[in-house]
Parts: C-alpha cells; sequence; structure tokens
C-alpha cells in the first residue's frame, strides 16, 4: 500500500535480466528497455509489416505509416528545405519513438519510459551532435557562421556572439526537459488525483466528494494524452529546426 | 517494498550519489528514479542499441518502402489521369467528326430531296400540260362535233317544220301550198 500512494514509484526502473556490472553501475535488462524495444517492434509493424503488401489502394495500417511518413517529410521539408530529405529517417525514427514511449506511458500500469531524463537527453544530444558533426563535415570553419547573426553592427556582435552560443548550448537542455518534465508532471499529476479518489472513498462522509478528482482525473488522462502526442511533434519540429543549421549555417 | 531494488538502491560503499540521494530523501529508501546516475550508463547503452535498431530499419526498409509506395501512387494516378485526358480527347474528337458528317448527311439528304421535288414537279408539269392540251383538243373535237349536230338538227328541224306547215295547210286548205310558199315562209319565221 505505502508504495502504490507514492506517485514517484511509477518511475522506478526494474531490472528482469541482471547482465553483470561496470563500474558500480549495474547493466541489466529492465523494464525501461523492454519498452523501448517493444515500442521499436511495433513502429516496424505498421511501418515494415503493414506496408509489405505495397498496395496502391492502402489498408489502414499502411495508411497510418503513410500518414506518419507524410506528417513527417512535410515537417522536415518546410524546417530545412532539404529536397533530398537527408534527415528524415533520422526524424520519423525520433518521432515514432517518442510518440509510441509516450503513448505506452498512457497503458494504465504501463512505464513512461520518456519520463527519465536521461532517455530523453539521449534524444537530445544524439540531435545536437548530428547538428554539429554534420555542420562541421560540410561547411567547416562556416558552420560557425551560425554564431554570427548576418546584418549586425560589428560592437553589437559582441554580445550577439555568447548569447547565440548560449542559446545553442541550451538547445539539447531545452529540448530534453521539455519532454521528460511534461511527460514526469503529467504522471505524477494523474498519480496523484487518481489517488485522492480512493483516500476520499474512505474518508467517510467526505465520499461524497470524491467524483471531484475523478472528473479531474478522467480530463487529465485526455489531457496527457494530448500531451503525449504533441510533444512528440515537437521534438520533431524542434529537431528539424535544429538540423537546417546544420544545412544552411549563416543566418 | 520488501526488498530492495537493486536499481534503485544503489551498492553501499564509495558511490558518491548515494551519499547525496540519502540527504535529499532520509526518510525514504530510495531516491527520486528519473536523477539516480547510476542507472545511466544502463539506460544509454539500451537507448542506443533500440535506437540504433529502430534507426536502421527506418532508414533501410521501412522509409524507402514508403517512399516507393507513395510515388508509385503519385505515377500511376498522374498516369491514369494522362490516360483519361487523352481518352476524352479521343471522344471529343470522334464527336466533332460524327456532328461533322450528320451534318454533312443532312446536307446530301437535303439536296436530294430538293432535286426529287424538281424532277417530280417539272415531271407533273409537263403531264399536266399533256394533259390540258389533250383535253383542249378534246373539248374543241366536242365543239365542232356539238356544232356539226345541232346544224344538222336545226336542218331537220327545217324539214320537219315544212312537213308540218305543208300537212297543216292542206287539212284547213285542203290543198297542198307549193314549195316555194312554204321555203318563204320558214325563211321568214327562222329570224
Amino acid at each position: 500500500m505505502a508504495a502504490s500512494i507514492d506517485p514517484i514509484h511509477q518511475f522506478e526502473l526494474k531490472p528482469l535480466v541482471s547482465l553483470g556490472h561496470i563500474g558500480n553501475q549495474e547493466i541489466a535488462f529492465t523494464q525501461s528497455a523492454l519498452y523501448m524495444f517493444a515500442a521499436v517492434g511495433v513502429i516496424a509493424f505498421i511501418t515494415i509489416v503493414a506496408t509489405a503488401g505495397r498496395s496502391v489502394v492502402p489498408g489502414r495500417m499502411q495508411a497510418l505509416a503513410e500518414v506518419f511518413y507524410e506528417f513527417i517529410a512535410d515537417t522536415v521539408h518546410q524546417a530545412t528545405g532539404d529536397k533530398e530529405q537527408r534527415f528524415l529517417p533520422l526524424v520519423f525514427s525520433l518521432f515514432m519513438f517518442v510518440l509510441v514511449l509516450n503513448l505506452f506511458g498512457m497503458i494504465p500500469y504501463a512505464f513512461a519510459v520518456t519520463s527519465h531524463l536521461i532517455i530523453t537527453f539521449g534524444l537530445a544530444f544524439l540531435v545536437i551532435s548530428t547538428v554539429v558533426i554534420y555542420g562541421v563535415m560540410k561547411h567547416g570553419s562556416h558552420f560557425l557562421g551560425l554564431f554570427i547573426p548576418a546584418g549586425v553592427p560589428k560592437p553589437l556582435l559582441l554580445i550577439m556572439v555568447p548569447i547565440e552560443i548560449v542559446s545553442f548550448i541550451s538547445r539539447p537542455i531545452s529540448l530534453s526537459v521539455r519532454l521528460f518534465a511534461n511527460i514526469l508532471a503529467g504522471h505524477i499529476a494523474l498519480k496523484i488525483f487518481a489517488f485522492f479518489v480512493a483516500q476520499l472513498l474512505l474518508a467517510g462522509a467526505w465520499s461524497i466528494l470524491s467524483p471531484l478528482p475523478l472528473f479531474l482525473t478522467i480530463a487529465l488522462t485526455a489531457l496527457e494524452f494530448l500531451v503525449a502526442a504533441l510533444q512528440a511533434y515537437v521534438f520533431a519540429t524542434l529537431t528539424a529546426v535544429y538540423l537546417a543549421d546544420a544545412l544552411h549555417p549563416g543566418h | 517494498m520488501a526488498q530492495p531494488n537493486p536499481l534503485t538502491t544503489p551498492p553501499p560503499g564509495t558511490d558518491t550519489y548515494a551519499g547525496k540521494g540519502e540527504i535529499l530523501h532520509p526518510a525514504e529508501q530510495h531516491a527520486f528514479p528519473p536523477f539516480e546516475t547510476h542507472t545511466f550508463l544502463a539506460q544509454i547503452v539500451w537507448l542506443a542499441l533500440a535506437f540504433g535498431l529502430l534507426y536502421y530499419l527506418m532508414s533501410k526498409i521501412a522509409l524507402p518502402r514508403i517512399q516507393g509506395i507513395l510515388h508509385d501512387r503519385a505515377t500511376r494516378l498522374s498516369a491514369d489521369l494522362d490516360e483519361a485526358q487523352r481518352m476524352k480527347a479521343e471522344a471529343d474528337a470522334a464527336g466533332a467528326a460524327y456532328e461533322k458528317s450528320l451534318n454533312e448527311a443532312q446536307g446530301k439528304a437535303r439536296e436530294i430531296a430538293q432535286e426529287t421535288r424538281n424532277a417530280l414537279s417539272a415531271e407533273a408539269e409537263t403531264k399536266r400540260k399533256s394533259l390540258e392540251a389533250e383535253l383542249n383538243q378534246r373539248l374543241a373535237a366536242s365543239e365542232t362535233t356539238i356544232r356539226g349536230r345541232t346544224e344538222q338538227a336545226m336542218g331537220n328541224v327545217r324539214t320537219i317544220a315544212g312537213e308540218t306547215a305543208t300537212a297543216i295547210v292542206e287539212r284547213l286548205t285542203g290543198q297542198a301550198p307549193d314549195q316555194a310558199s312554204v321555203e318563204r315562209a320558214l325563211n321568214a319565221t327562222a329570224h
């Protein structure tokens, strides 16, 4: 009972199979890893198994895969203006991964992988390293033009360049914290309000009030579904916007 | 929680984070799970494996396939539309040709009808004229016959009148009048 009251308990990692230690870090196959591979399986089912027929008139699953593809391709094209769509696989994978993991988190008793900062930071770090590595490989030192806004008088650059550098460095932080905090806070709020219902039902005459947190829980659940999809979209869109910098470093 | 979770409860010893966690949450057995740094390496490893697999599947299989499907559909649609456009043009041309030949046929039919009408009316005219002429001829012949018969009849009337007059005079006077006086009397009454 005590564990289920604790709204943090749901974020605990549970090792399913332990694989040994590196230093003091245990490498175990946790439920988090299981959910990640399950997400990969679901995405592969939608985008690979369901499209195996390559039908001109798509079935439901293939239509779903096509909708996701066109949506992300459109987003990437609008942000980067890149006809070859070199970053489409990355943005598409990120979007689907985050979306499916967020939605997994909405299943009762399921684990929300994206509520762990290290996961979202890992993804954000992947995005920023792609931007930096691709930008330097393609443009060399011109990539540093990213930090020098065009058409700004020279004295102002003294202020502008540090601001640009700070804003660039804060990108992976904001990208990862936004997703992590949204999912974490949403799940904590859901747990607390749902627990209110149970507590009020056990509180004698106060149980008349129990529908109030129940309605709030229902409303929050709907909101969390919205947040789950929206955060995946925001993550993908911002990734596309940052990747555009790697392609066109000049402002 | 009867037994400590090995991931959320760090192994005792030199781990500095475990110490921090105990200061932050002295009453609890475990710290805030998302900030437990000793789980980070394992999570990153699984993330890298899972996302690497996903990226490989998406970039090598899924996205090229969906792209191919969409491209095939677009080309097929435009090909079908072109085909439809071409067929429509053909149908339009056929329609125009039909219209043209119909007009021609109608014109020809009108011409033939006109010619036939003209020929027929000309024939009818000649027939009518010949008939008229014949009728006129017969009329003239009939008139001649009538005139001849009338004259003959009138001659007969004169003879009958002479004979009758002679008979009447003979009965009245008992004596037959001479031929000359009867002729005179007949000529006097005839005018």
